[in-house]
């Protein structure tokens, strides 16, 4: 076996050196009953040919974005991911290490973890932020406990223009843990009363922007009345690139910020892996999640990295910690950074006007359609249309015609009476062939 | 066993000279992002975009961000001078207990890199991703297969967060026999892993800690004993049944794939880091994998997403109405990416090199603890042990010499430390992990640099491990410095951008 470096001859030196006669007597203290008499109904080992053939008829199965006009969000996006990201991202010393426990020889992810950190910070519009979380979604979920142990209360309110599935992992861990959600009521024209739900037995309020509907909002009077009740605002987003065009929610006034960094560095990978982002304010630092690089100082004064805070987490803390994570999306945040860092400033703020502007394009040429309404008065990169007729279906349909259209609400909403409605969204891959090919599509499938 | 000087120079600051730069030839050091970057420098071109009215409301963006950019060459510079102030596996043996640093095949880079599986959207319509949903389900029938578990929950996403998952399952099957007010206890041994703990306190449940024997082990009376009508669980390794659900932490599942199956020692739940026993690579911390396999009677309340066989194609069946199903832990289906590397791994190997991996991984951990039963010592005796062996700090006692030392010594002989301070319950313990990747020339070599600094520790030679590293990118840093003032991210300090 190509990974398998003994010999036979190396094995039977090593357990003369042990001092048994076989390798089956190294596994004497199992109970005999516990041990396998023959081997496993498994398959042989293949070579790397094989494997590859292997994986190629499944992945020929498969429609990928890059094959087809490609208009699907709602929380995973399609950018450009320069091949530098990938390249650098698969030299060994990231790839093949572990998490940077030893700092004198894991100065290269401590840095770059340091660096991360002060990224999502000032795309935040935050003061600090962690080392990563898995994805959105749970970050969304850590971040409605950390609220929790911050305001010593148990009760969260979720809008209705959260991510469903994200309000869902909200809800699965609430329920388990004994606290209490509040979840708005389907909110597609973002025209829900917040403020006027908040009190002061919330701990904490969950608002997305730009919402799943892609409607972008306001957050400061839910931040106001927040702050007023002594419950936190809790911002999500779900499209990174967003906010290089618009206000940051820290700006806002969030306190706590989290959210999807997959659409900065990372494939769509079918769902993950993802990296979810994590900030929030100094006075909370002590209640945050997840993994911190911190600034020292070596035994000779250079200026050096180290994991820290590390009293808040399960290996010190045990059932007393921040939260149970561990291993967290280091490779994704890698993936991030490096990205994030070939953008700049510059680049990320034109990025996210190539995709409003394509977004508006398109908004444009479908509000010419006999049968289709676009919803949003506002979007960045997605908004939310309504169809005569049903959503799911006409994807299929459009499918069909080699058209990757978009997400039917009815998949995270089912049985919510929203069958008429399709989420679009749009980057800066979509060209105005891809436009074409979307309104004809539709026409044709209507 | 090699031959090897029986005294070591001791080390001399004076001989590496002070340079203009700071740099050591190939050690070279580096600035932030932040001190090198520009507002107005990018390593990418982007078209313009198209002149349209904006549709923004009055959210636009009015004031810098304050992110620095880089040109691409400028940007490769800068990672590839920081990847190399990095250990990693691929430079060397990375003998982390606990942890199974094994080889990562590129192949598995290459496959999941296959644009089938890395550009596919979670949402995108499931008759366009069939092969996807197929590549998941033979993943699942595989993990079932080595465990001899009825389901598996594929959407975990690291371990702890498939600790999570089980004790869901778990609190979820208690709550529907009508138990939830009576039992509301997990034990959990001393010498567990911090996140079975964390899991359980997590999900409400007030933690029984188990005492360890003498020996180390979890013993039955010991269990018997912490037993009670208000458990609803237990965490650990031993089969049990008393009405309670058993808790396997998999995170070790690398010394007895396709040798043994824990269905058969009748636990109920056990996550599998696909990050340690099939080889993900482990990427300076994630992103790990953390399917979860079920027992029948846990079966049924396993999280959505899953997959379901609808004639001839699959269904992933994503809303839990109508269903036991707990809810939810992700926005979408799992670690896909890792998925695809780890059957890689199992169709690379096949089910007897599976079983290989497995024997060759106790093999090498049991040659390097025969290799170092004289000079070291074992917390519980010699014995044989499984994939990790276990010495504790009582040789080196007297010798003014901590496991700290030892282990910062090694980093300057080429090697990553063992796991150390871990088991909590062991004192110094060092828990060495070979797995089955190392030749028997890396181990002898390995074995003989410990061998040579076990006997320099004996003798005194204490030069060769308070300051220790020396040779090191860095020398030890200050942990506590940076948790006493905690600096968390680069602060504009100059006009420099």
């Amino acid at each position: 076996m190509r990974y398998h470096p003994l010999s036979e001859a190396d094995r039977n030196a090593m357990l003369a050196t042990i001092g048994v006669s076989s390798i089956e007597a190294l596994y004497a203290d199992a109970p005999p009953a516990t041990l396998l008499k023959k081997p496993l109904d498994l398959p042989s080992g293949k070579s790397e040919q094989g494997v590859e053939r292997f994986f190629a008829r499944l992945a020929a199965r498969n429609m990928p974005a890059s094959r087809a006009p490609f208009f699907v969000g709602a929380g995973a996006y399609k950018h450009h991911i320069p091949a530098s990201v990938d390249h650098l991202i698969q030299r060994s010393e990231f790839l093949t290490s572990y998490t940077p426990y030893q700092p004198e020889i894991s100065q290269g992810t401590l840095q770059y973890l340091f660096e991360f950190q002060t990224q999502v910070a000032l795309l935040t519009g935050m003061e600090v932020a962690n080392a990563s979380m898995y994805d959105g979604s749970t970050a969304t979920a850590e971040a409605v406990l950390m609220a929790h142990r911050v305001t010593k209360r148990r009760k969260a309110l979720l809008s209705g223009g959260l991510h469903p599935h994200y309000a869902e992992v909200v809800r699965t861990i609430s329920r388990l843990a004994e606290d209490e959600v509040e979840t708005m009521a389907p909110d597609i024209r973002a025209a829900e009363d917040l403020v006027a739900r908040i009190d002061d037995t919330l701990s904490c309020v969950v608002v997305q922007t730009p919402d799943v509907f892609g409607n972008l909002r306001d957050l400061t009077k839910i931040a106001e009345a927040c702050h007023r009740n002594g419950a936190l605002l809790i911002a999500v987003f779900t499209e990174a690139v967003s906010l290089g065009l618009l206000k940051s929610p820290g700006a806002m006034g969030a306190d706590i910020v989290v959210g999807e960094g997959q659409s900065i560095g990372n494939s769509l990978n079918f769902g993950g892996p993802y990296v979810g982002l994590f900030a929030t304010r100094h006075e909370f630092l002590r209640q945050m999640p997840g993994r911190l690089a911190g600034e020292s100082v070596d035994a000779d004064g250079k200026r050096s990295y180290v994991l820290t805070l590390s009293t808040r987490e399960q290996h010190i803390r045990r059932d007393k910690a921040t939260s149970n994570i561990c291993t967290n999306s280091g490779l994704c945040a890698l993936a991030f950074t490096i990205h994030l860092t070939l953008l700049g400033e510059a680049g990320l703020t034109r990025l996210a006007r190539v995709n409003h502007a394509n977004a508006v394009l398109l908004a444009q040429m479908l509000e010419g359609v006999p049968k289709v309404e676009v919803l949003n008065a506002t979007f960045f990169n997605e908004f939310t249309l309504r169809i005569e007729g049903d959503a799911a279906a006409l994807v299929e349909r459009m499918a069909a015609r080699g058209v990757l259209a978009g997400v039917p609400v009815s998949r995270l909403l089912p049985r919510a009476g929203l069958d008429d409605l399709l989420l679009v969204a749009t980057t800066e891959v979509n060209t105005q062939e891809d436009r074409d090919a979307f309104v004809a599509a539709l026409k044709e499938s209507l | 066993m090699l031959d090897r000087p029986a005294v070591v120079e001791p080390l001399d600051d004076d001989k590496t000279p002070a340079t203009f730069t700071g740099n050591r030839g190939l050690d070279q050091e580096e600035p932030l992002i932040f001190e090198i970057g520009r507002l107005d420098a990018t390593g990418v071109d982007i078209d313009d975009p198209a002149p349209v009215a904006t549709r923004l409301g009055a959210l636009e963006r009015n004031v810098p961000i304050g992110l620095p950019g880089l040109t691409e060459p400028e940007t490769m510079r800068h990672y590839v001078r920081l990847s190399r102030k990095n250990y990693s596996i691929d430079a060397g043996l990375y003998p982390l207990g606990s942890c199974t640093m094994k080889h990562n095949p590129r192949s598995n880079e290459k496959i999941a890199r296959y644009e089938g599986f890395a550009d596919l959207h979670p949402l995108q319509p499931q008759s366009t991703a069939q092969g996807a949903l197929e590549l998941m389900q033979i993943l699942a029938d595989w993990l079932m297969a080595l465990t001899n578990m009825q389901a598996v929950a594929m959407s975990p996403k690291a371990g702890a967060h498939g600790e999570l998952c089980g004790m869901m399952a778990i609190k979820s099957a208690i709550a529907a026999r009508g138990e939830s007010a009576t039992r509301n206890v997990v034990l959990i041994p001393q010498s567990a892993h911090g996140t079975n703990p964390a899991t359980a306190a997590l999900l409400g449940f007030s933690v029984r800690v188990v005492p360890a024997a003498a020996d180390g082990t979890v013993r039955a009376e010991a269990v018997k004993e912490a037993l009670a009508p208000d458990v609803a669980a237990i965490m650990l390794t031993n089969p049990n049944t008393c009405g309670l659900f058993f808790y396997c932490d998999g995170a070790n599942f690398n010394a007895i794939a396709g040798v043994a199956r824990p269905g058969d020692f009748g636990i109920d739940a056990m996550h599998i880091n696909l990050h340690k026993t099939f080889s993900t690579p482990h990427g300076g911390g994630g992103p790990g994998a953390g399917p979860v396999v079920l027992s029948e009677r846990l079966a049924p309340f396993a999280p959505v997403p899953f997959i379901r066989r609808n004639g001839d194609a699959l269904e992933l069946v994503e809303a839990a109405v109508g269903t036991q199903s707990f809810g939810r832990l992700t926005a979408f289906h799992g670690q896909m990416g890792m998925f695809v590397r780890a059957l890689a791994y199992m169709l690379a190997h096949g089910g007897d090199g599976v079983a290989q991996a497995s024997k060759d991984a106790v093999l090498s951990a049991n040659y390097v603890r025969a290799s170092l039963r004289d000079v070291m010592t074992q917390p519980f005796g010699d014995r044989i042990c499984m994939h990790e062996v276990l010495f504790d700090d009582a040789w080196l006692r007297g010798t003014g010499v901590t496991t700290l030392d030892f282990a910062k010594a090694m980093i300057d002989e080429g090697y990553h430390p063992m796991t150390i301070y871990f088991p909590l319950v062991v004192h110094g313990a060092m828990l060495i992990e070979p797995t089955e990747s190392e030749s028997k020339a890396s181990l002898d070599l390995f074995i003989a640099t410990l061998r040579d600094l076990a006997r320099s520790a004996k003798a005194g030679e204490v030069a060769r491990f308070g300051p220790a590293p020396r040779l090191a990118p860095r020398r030890r840093v200050d942990e506590a410095l940076a948790a006493r003032k905690p600096v968390l991210r680069w602060e504009r300090k100059t006009a420099t951008i």
